[in-house]
């Protein structure tokens, strides 16, 4: 390409230049470093020690507690699915406050990645007559069925599509990962997902302190910021360990099932062979990793 | 030509990568560790889905001091015929809803021998493989078990797993799952000030 070297580029250059300078100019140093990091997905080895190294100090600053930050990357031989039984749910919301608990999502205001959807059996899955607030004394309800939702990790993911500076994409596992630091806050991603399963960070997440779980992904559940979006990561700083998903740990009825969808042997690979199975929304083209069944 | 010639090399030195870095990752995969807290478990069903791994059970849920069964039983004088029950199992007899109108104790339960229960077949088991038991009706519901459908597993989802039996969910005595009383929903949006 031809080098431009014209006066009107120069000039260009000065003002952006320039008005980088009095931008960051209010800030400290720590805050210029941070605003120049590059994106999660270019640093390199080093680059990324160095940045978790610093982010360890500012939660140790801000929570007076030690983190521990993984960046733990895919291994190539794996592609994760989810199956979550329709016949077995019963809608009693334990997975939504383990979950919230294990991925240091904001108690006020409330965040929570999953949400449990009541439906009428007599209409089927029927969005528009879904019922997120229910609430008696014991559950199931008569004549209702229950579907909890939360990101499906889409194998062609809209809100990666969207996303104008490229801080959200599908990682090899199949997991749809953020990165928080990267991420703007425009929200079209929350706009372009048609499963709801992405949240917005409207005011600074509000954790107790001893409720804050220390023990981090970089991508995952580490403690957010005011002004970004997050969503369900099929708990990568644990299935990255080879661990279930912390909903599939406390499911009191068994209807979640997780595994590798690579892996003929696994229990999701059973499951879609074997039971009768939907996705939400198939006619989007989503391809979601997240499939519905019957067990019964 | 000198580009292209660049660019050969670097695809194929990104290959060797490739192939380095996945030989690595599947050395360790195949290098699993067991934790020696977990029960060893000698009884799991054939499955092939199961072979290469450790699996381990929680024991089964007997009420405080009820087992072993000959503790009491040994002194009696076995009774084949079917009566109201008195005693440590007037709970169960009121409590008891598994097809009650044509089935009792000793459908499961052996005569002569407490601690053990009894397959149709006159087989008796231990309490610690009662899904064989269960599986002996609900067959299709024991072949979802066994490959990891129905039922439960926690621990690793490529490593060692822990099962839990039928028994640990549903109480053979009133197998149907119990209702519970559920986590507190979301705040509504119009409640967020």
């Amino acid at each position: 390409m031809k080098k431009n070297n014209s006066r009107r580029s120069f000039l260009k250059n000065l003002s952006v230049a320039t008005f980088s300078t009095l931008a960051l100019a209010g800030c400290d140093m720590r805050a210029i470093d941070e605003f120049l990091t590059k994106n999660f997905r270019v640093l390199s080895k080093k680059e990324k020690e160095d940045l978790i190294h610093k982010l360890k100090i500012s939660y140790r600053k801000k929570y007076g507690k030690e983190f521990q930050i993984s960046d733990k990357p895919a291994t190539g031989g794996e592609l994760f699915g989810y199956a979550l039984d329709l016949s077995r749910c019963i809608g009693c919301r334990r997975c939504v406050y383990a979950c919230v608990e294990e991925n240091n999502q904001s108690r006020d205001p409330q965040v929570q990645w999953i949400q449990v959807l009541q439906m009428e059996k007599v209409r089927g899955i029927d969005f528009a007559h879904a019922n997120v607030y229910y609430n008696p004394e014991k559950v199931p309800e008569e004549g209702h069925f229950y579907i909890p939702i939360a990101c499906q990790q889409c194998e062609n993911p809209p809100c990666v599509k969207v996303c104008p500076v490229k801080a959200t994409w599908k990682a090899p596992d199949g997991i749809v990962v953020i990165d928080y630091n990267w991420c703007i806050g425009c929200r079209y991603c929350m706009a372009a997902c048609p499963y709801g399963a992405r949240h917005f960070n409207w005011a600074e997440p509000g954790i107790p302190e001893e409720k804050l779980n220390t023990d981090t992904h970089y991508l995952g559940n580490r403690p957010r910021i005011k002004g970004v979006v997050e969503k369900c990561t099929f708990c990568i700083q644990r299935v990255r360990e080879n661990l279930y998903p912390v909903c599939v740990e406390i499911c009191p009825v068994g209807a979640r099932k997780f595994g590798n969808l690579l892996d003929e042997e696994s229990e999701v690979r059973y499951i879609i062979e074997n039971k009768r199975v939907l996705v939400l929304k198939e006619e989007l083209n989503t391809q979601p990793k997240f499939f519905y069944f019957f067990g019964v | 030509m000198n580009a292209t010639s660049y660019s050969l090399i670097k695809v194929i030195m990104m290959a060797g990568f490739v192939v380095f870095f996945t030989r690595c990752t599947g050395d360790n995969a195949s290098t699993e560790q067991t934790n020696p807290e977990w029960i060893q478990n000698e009884f799991m069903p054939d499955s092939n889905n199961i072979k290469h791994q450790d699996i381990a059970v929680k024991p089964p849920p007997f009420s405080e001091g009820i087992f072993p069964c000959s503790e009491c039983h040994a002194e009696m004088v076995p009774n084949p015929h079917r009566r109201k029950l008195e005693y440590m199992h007037v709970k169960i007899d009121s409590m008891f809803d598994h097809d009650s109108k044509n089935r009792w104790c000793l459908d499961c339960h052996d005569l002569n021998n407490r601690d053990s229960l009894r397959l149709a077949s006159g087989k008796l088991i231990g309490f610690n493989e009662s899904q064989k038991l269960c599986g002996q009706c609900h067959g299709d519901k024991y072949r979802d078990w066994k490959v990891g459908v129905h039922g439960k597993r926690t621990g690793y989802w490529k490593g060692p797993k822990e099962y839990l039996l039928c028994v640990h969910c549903h109480n053979p005595h009133s197998p149907k799952f119990k209702p519970l009383a559920p986590m507190p929903p979301p705040v509504r949006q119009e409640d967020i000030h």
